[in-house]
């Protein structure tokens, strides 16, 4: 019982960040209808940045700077590369966030090499106890960074002008540009937060109990894939549940390892996959999202 | 008649004629090097041709080619194979090659046909994404089943072999003009007959009745249906379609490595395909075979001539640019200059350069609102 009840809290301040990166793919595609498959690369450019600057600035200030230069990378990408992609299909613009993603991580792993960089936070390997359960503080500044994050996002997505133009835009584009929103400021914003979100999840993605940051550390964003999918790609409140469901999904099923052994080694990096899939089969827009209909 | 002279004398009809006379050719010509990549090349055309058909055609945006390749390849090795012999412990049929080849092609798209009605009920980017999920789950599947896969070290491919005439190295001998005829350009010859089905095949299906019907598919599911286009029938047919080619691009392959390994079919084969036929234009079956042999053939190239390269690094040695890295940086560009100057594909540039040729052999394409 107290392995299980510290996984779920350990899932669930895991799957927090993944909120973040959900949170991302999910602002990215109300705005601009694209999914961003450089996301995973943003992610690995925030916390590369981070680890570079952190012996020179101090922890704090290496995090400002690499959430605003994650972020601005991100919306570069849509104002000088994206928003200029022409083609028939709508799919277009995602097919160029794949070629960007391959530039971006092919660079990003030529510059770490083989290294694995330390991101130089404060938490290191202390662990907290509550009662019986024990948790990595790193996990526990994860879950009160991303609700902080995730509460004012909410608050601002709700009640600031910039939130009610966002979602004024998000429902229909043409009307909302005769009312005076600027559709490119507001895609070029959706990206930068997106970005500022990536990096900061970044960081919580690389800190203990992971390793450091890897040339691959990029893929474990991916797995932000599957929580903006079955949460619904254009719902935020689906972002969230998204990310918890993967969150404790890929806790349990990496804790319980040896209990599901006859399913097969390493089941944790593929349960978000299953998941998401099942709950495809069940609601083709996953759990939250606006279905698509059809009018003649 | 004279509509058929001046097919024939058209410039595409005769370049196409050239290549086949060339590639003919090339066993008499060119070293081991090249007969590899090239048969590389074109195990990587069959497969790019199936994705431009099911993305390019009904506008389903699929990541999932690695798979069906992965379920062509290790289909192919167990059903070809003896099974139990050698340092594989992993389990096969000992059937025919040529039967087995046919089966594994038959089996991809029985998968492909499982997964149709998930793709059909999702639309365009949920597909791409519950695609990628297809990868992943049979990465897993591939480490871990390894009674049928050899598990991480993956197992041999059975060599092929057709009315007794083996494609191994010297079994039976034989030398032409020359050239001694081993198991790479046995297996080049082999390779071109696919090919050429593959495209004769494709360019029927994306240009007659078939094509015009999923073509409507993409552009409006309701107008489809309301043309009497069974839409959920076509797009399981396509994905089926689309699934054999990929499994004969993965029997290829396994036949020309000799051996397969989980790693081959990764998300990147399948974002690799994906590059293929964009730098080829989507739906264009001619442009998938160009984007195929640029993006499968840059990096062998880059790695055989890096040396004399100045720009590159030899791998692992640190500064410069890896051979490996500059090709991917090269494909990651191409992609994005071709959505941003080309969006039909590089096969456009030809067309825009000579605007005669443009206007008699096709019509150019609407610009969408």
């Amino acid at each position: 019982m107290t392995q299980f009840v510290e996984l779920l809290i350990n899932g669930i301040s895991l799957g927090f960040v993944y909120a973040l990166l959900a949170l991302g793919f999910v602002m990215i595609f109300k705005s601009t209808r694209v999914i961003n498959f450089a996301h995973g690369s943003i992610v690995l450019l925030g916390a590369f940045l981070i680890a570079k600057l952190a012996p020179s600035l101090g922890f704090v200030l290496a995090a400002l700077v690499g959430v605003a230069g994650a972020a601005l990378v991100a919306a570069l990408l849509y104002f000088v590369i994206l928003r200029r992609v022409r083609g028939r299909a709508a799919d277009t613009v995602t097919i160029a966030t794949i070629g960007l993603d391959i530039l971006l991580a092919t660079e990003l792993a030529r510059q770490i090499g083989q290294d694995v960089l330390n991101i130089g936070d404060p938490w290191g390997s202390e662990v907290v106890r509550f009662g019986d359960f024990a948790m990595p503080e790193a996990r526990v500044a994860a879950a009160v960074v991303a609700l902080l994050l995730l509460g004012g996002f909410l608050a601002a997505f709700k009640l600031s002008p910039w939130g009610v133009a966002m979602r004024a835009s998000a429902e229909d584009g043409e009307a909302g540009a005769l009312m005076g929103i600027r559709l490119t400021r507001m895609a070029a914003g959706a990206w930068l937060v997106a970005g500022a979100l990536a990096a900061v999840g970044g960081i919580f993605l690389t800190t203990f109990p992971t390793p450091g940051i890897d040339r691959t550390s990029g893929l474990a964003a991916l797995s932000a894939f599957p929580a903006a999918i079955l949460g619904g790609l254009d719902s935020v409140l689906g972002a969230v549940v998204g990310g918890l469901i993967i969150g404790v999904v890929v806790t349990m099923s990496a804790g319980y390892q040896d209990e599901i052994s006859f399913l097969g080694r390493g089941l944790s990096q593929v349960a978000p996959y299953i998941v998401m899939v099942l709950v495809l089969l069940v609601r083709p827009s996953g759990l939250f999202g606006t279905r698509e209909l059809t009018r003649v | 008649m004279s509509e058929r002279l001046t097919a024939m004398r058209s410039p595409g009809r005769l370049v196409l004629v050239a290549l086949a006379v060339i590639t003919l050719l090339v066993p008499f010509f060119l070293e081991a090097f090249w007969l590899q990549t090239g048969l590389f090349a074109m195990s990587a055309i069959i497969g790019a041709i199936g994705l431009t058909i099911l993305t390019g055609t009904t506008g389903q945006l699929s990541l999932a080619h690695a798979f069906f390749a992965a379920v062509g390849a290790y289909g192919y090795c167990y059903f070809a194979g003896k099974g139990g012999l050698g340092v594989s412990s992993a389990t096969g049929l000992g059937l025919p090659p040529l039967l087995a080849m046919i089966l594994a092609v038959l089996l991809s798209g029985v998968a492909g046909a499982i997964y149709s009605p998930i793709s059909g009920r999702l639309r365009g980017i949920y597909l791409g994404i519950a695609s990628i999920g297809l990868v992943f789950i049979g990465q897993h599947i591939l480490f871990n089943a390894a009674d049928l896969t050899g598990g991480f070290n993956g197992r041999d491919a059975a060599p092929f072999s057709l009315l007794g005439f083996s494609f191994t190295q010297t079994d039976p001998e034989l030398v032409i003009a020359g050239v001694e005829f081993s198991e790479l350009e046995r297996l080049w010859y082999l390779g071109l007959v696919l090919v050429g089905l593959a495209y004769y095949y494709g360019r029927h299906l994306v240009d007659g009745r078939p094509g015009r019907a999923l073509e409507t598919v993409r552009d409006s599911e309701v107008a489809a249906a309301v043309m009497g286009v069974d839409v959920t029938r076509y797009k399981a047919l396509v994905f089926t379609v689309s699934s054999m080619y990929a499994g004969l691009s993965g029997v290829l392959l396994a036949l020309v490595f000799n051996r397969i390994v989980p790693e081959s079919f990764g998300l990147n084969l399948s974002v690799e395909f994906l590059a293929m036929i964009v730098i080829g234009g989507l739906g264009s079956v001619r442009g998938a075979v160009l984007g195929a042999a640029f993006v499968s053939m840059l990096p062998k190239l880059l790695d055989h001539y890096g040396d004399s390269l100045p720009f590159l690094a030899t791998a692992g040695a640190g500064g410069g640019i890896e051979p490996g890295q500059a090709a991917r940086f090269a494909f990651g560009a191409a992609i994005v200059a071709v959505l941003l100057f080309a969006p039909g594909g590089i096969g456009t540039l030809w067309h825009r350069a000579r605007p005669s040729t443009a206007t008699s052999s096709s019509t150019p394409k609407e610009k969408s609102v």
